[in-house]
């Protein structure tokens, strides 16, 4: 299949990942090599297979809806490239 | 330095035991080791700066008489395993200076078990590759041959117990990354069943794949470090909580009796014929044990590397969409709005293999493509899984087949070509898409002098059958002698 850059562009805006405009060209070519390399799926007739879940076997569990402790707030946020008054800070994201 | 790079972990352990050298000069003997060995193949990407203090502690519980089955084992981890206060990259830009505030369940546990963690080693980024030549970090190199890839994702885990840095590592496995670098590397690689051991910890990429393996120098430590590690924790919900065999018990069971398939699609196009015929030539040694072998099929295999591709990648566009700058990592910002921050940050933190499976990821799962992609890779999966279900069924009791097509192949032939690439995986992401464990066992040298090895799969948590019939192979083919790089102790000045 022929997947385009225009398409590549949207799926980078969906994967909310800017693209170096100089390796954009080299990724168009090596997804469209892949798509079209699993494009084999294609030969095969599924009728009526069913998709599996998973690997897991069974049900997964659930534990009892009951607090537990958590993560002290300041070990919470000693990775966070910008926290203030407890918080994670982040840019503006509405506009006024 | 001592000959403890020749030893295996439970011989290691023994002279702990026996009081022969404590925990401490064991573990000295290897930060030296380290020191002196890892510049020119790049297995770590960091020591523990508090190893020497675990050892010490061990020391004192030995005294005390609370030892524990791994008291005083140097431990290697994949820089992909939560390690509590001790920084953990993935080898990625984006979490670089990251320091976990957990340890994951698997090195917790292998902690309480006595192990200290020596060092946390290199990998493809995010585990993704197949070579470790995708490192934010630069590359590892096979100390067989360093102009060679130790195999990947886990290649510093096997670098490092193949060179004699660390007795025993462990890697995670999503489509044969603990399995294919033990392989090119000469030394033993365990993928288990899919919810044998806990994933809590391990950074995800593919959660219906991952799983956490060891690579040792021999067949009795792999069954050694599982039986430390194995069993349920709730805190991770597809761990199984079926029972936790008698593992090391399990290794000197023999292969008298059991029925040992060949699936023939793994001896035919692609696969070079000197691991072809060294595997068969391993499956007549087995026979000569009281094995019963035979040829057996498993149709859909050649779908495997399409469906793997399809189901890992939609499994990590979606997993690493965690990394967007605000809760840990790195932040670029760009313009100063959230979303230019989000694409930014993924942008300039994420090297081109994680960007490639991310786009491709989120193409198989977008609106118009879902269900011609990702949808018809799960119930192609459900097909694979049914090739092995039918064999089994028959009364096969285990597979025996190549753990890669090809030996340890030159850095930077395959990094530009992503296909030629995820071929290389070919022998091992069929069991991870069925969930099923698998081991890789050295055989022998090939005519050019790198390893060769064979896999050997199993039904849902037969462990311990891998365990038997690797270690008969183990005693046929007897353990790799050290490559020339680590019984020279010195490697060639060309590359210091």
């Amino acid at each position: 299949m022929s997947v385009t850059s225009d398409e590549v562009l949207r799926i980078a805006r969906l994967a909310q990942l800017d693209l170096d405009p100089e390796t954009a060209p080299r990724l168009v070519d090596q997804l469209r090599a892949i798509l079209d390399y699993v494009a084999a799926l294609n030969e095969l007739a599924l009728g009526a297979t069913d998709p599996a879940a998973g690997a897991g076997r069974g049900r997964q569990p659930l534990r009892a809806d009951e607090p537990l402790p958590s993560l002290p707030r300041e070990r919470a946020l000693a990775n966070a490239p910008d926290a203030a008054g407890g918080c994670f800070r982040v840019p503006r994201m509405i506009e006024e | 330095m001592s000959r403890l790079a020749e030893l295996d972990a439970g011989e290691i352990l023994r002279l702990i035991r026996n009081g022969d050298l404590s925990a401490l000069e064991v573990l000295r003997d290897h930060l030296d080791r380290l020191e002196a060995l890892d510049r020119p193949i790049h297995a770590l990407l960091r020591v523990n700066p508090r190893a020497e203090e675990e050892a010490r502690d061990q020391d004192r519980e030995i005294r005390a008489g609370r030892a524990g089955p791994l008291a005083g084992l140097p431990l290697a981890l994949k820089d992909n395993l939560l390690t509590e206060g001790l920084e953990t990259t993935c080898a990625s830009r984006i979490l670089a200076n990251f320091v976990p505030t957990r340890d994951a369940t698997a090195v917790a546990r292998l902690r309480a078990a006595g192990a200290v963690v020596l060092c946390k080693t290199n990998l493809d980024e995010f585990a993704m590759g197949s070579s470790t030549e995708n490192s934010a970090f630069g590359p590892t190199r096979n100390p067989w041959d360093l102009e060679r890839v130790p195999g990947g994702s886990s290649g510093g885990s096997a670098a490092a117990v193949a060179a004699g840095i660390a007795p025993v590592a462990l890697g995670s496995d999503t489509g044969g990354s603990v399995r294919q670098p033990a392989a090119f590397c000469g030394v033993v690689g365990l993928k288990p069943t899919y919810g044998r051991v806990s994933r809590y910890g391990l950074v995800a990429f593919g959660s219906s794949l991952d799983q956490i393996g060891p690579i040792t120098r021999s067949v009795a430590d792999a069954a050694r470090v599982l039986s430390s590690m194995a069993g349920t924790d709730p805190a991770d919900s597809t761990s199984s909580s079926a029972p936790v065999d008698d593992y090391v018990g399990a290794l000197e069971g023999g292969v008298r009796g059991l029925r040992v398939g060949l699936p023939n699609e793994y001896f035919g196009n692609g696969i070079a014929p000197e691991i072809a015929a060294a595997v068969r030539g391993a499956a007549a040694r087995l026979e000569g044990e009281g094995a019963r072998v035979e040829e057996v099929s498993l149709p859909h295999t050649r779908y495997a590397i399409p469906t793997y591709y399809l189901v890992a990648t939609a499994e990590a566009s979606s997993n690493l969409a965690r990394y967007d700058g605000v809760r840990y990592g790195i932040r670029v910002d760009a313009a100063g709005r959230l979303g230019e921050m989000y694409r930014a940050t993924r942008g300039a933190g994420f090297g081109d293999e994680v960007k490639r499976r991310i786009l491709l990821g989120t193409f198989a799962l977008s609106a118009g493509y879902h269900d011609a992609f990702y949808g018809k890779a799960q119930r192609v999966r459900a097909l694979l899984r049914r090739d092995f279900a039918h064999v089994f069924e028959r009364g096969v009791d285990l597979l025996l087949c190549p753990t890669t097509p090809t030996t340890a192949f030159r850095l930077g032939e395959k990094i530009a070509d992503p296909l030629a690439m995820y071929l290389s995986d070919v022998c091992t992401a069929t069991l991870n898409l069925a969930g099923l464990p698998a081991i890789s066992v050295p055989l022998h040298l090939s005519s050019s002098g790198l390893p060769i090895a064979a896999q050997i799969a199993a039904p849902d948590f037969s462990e311990a059958l891998l365990f038997r019939t690797g270690a008969v192979l183990e005693r046929l083919f007897g353990r790799l002698a050290p490559p020339p790089s680590r019984s020279a102790g010195k490697l060639d000045p060309r590359h210091a």
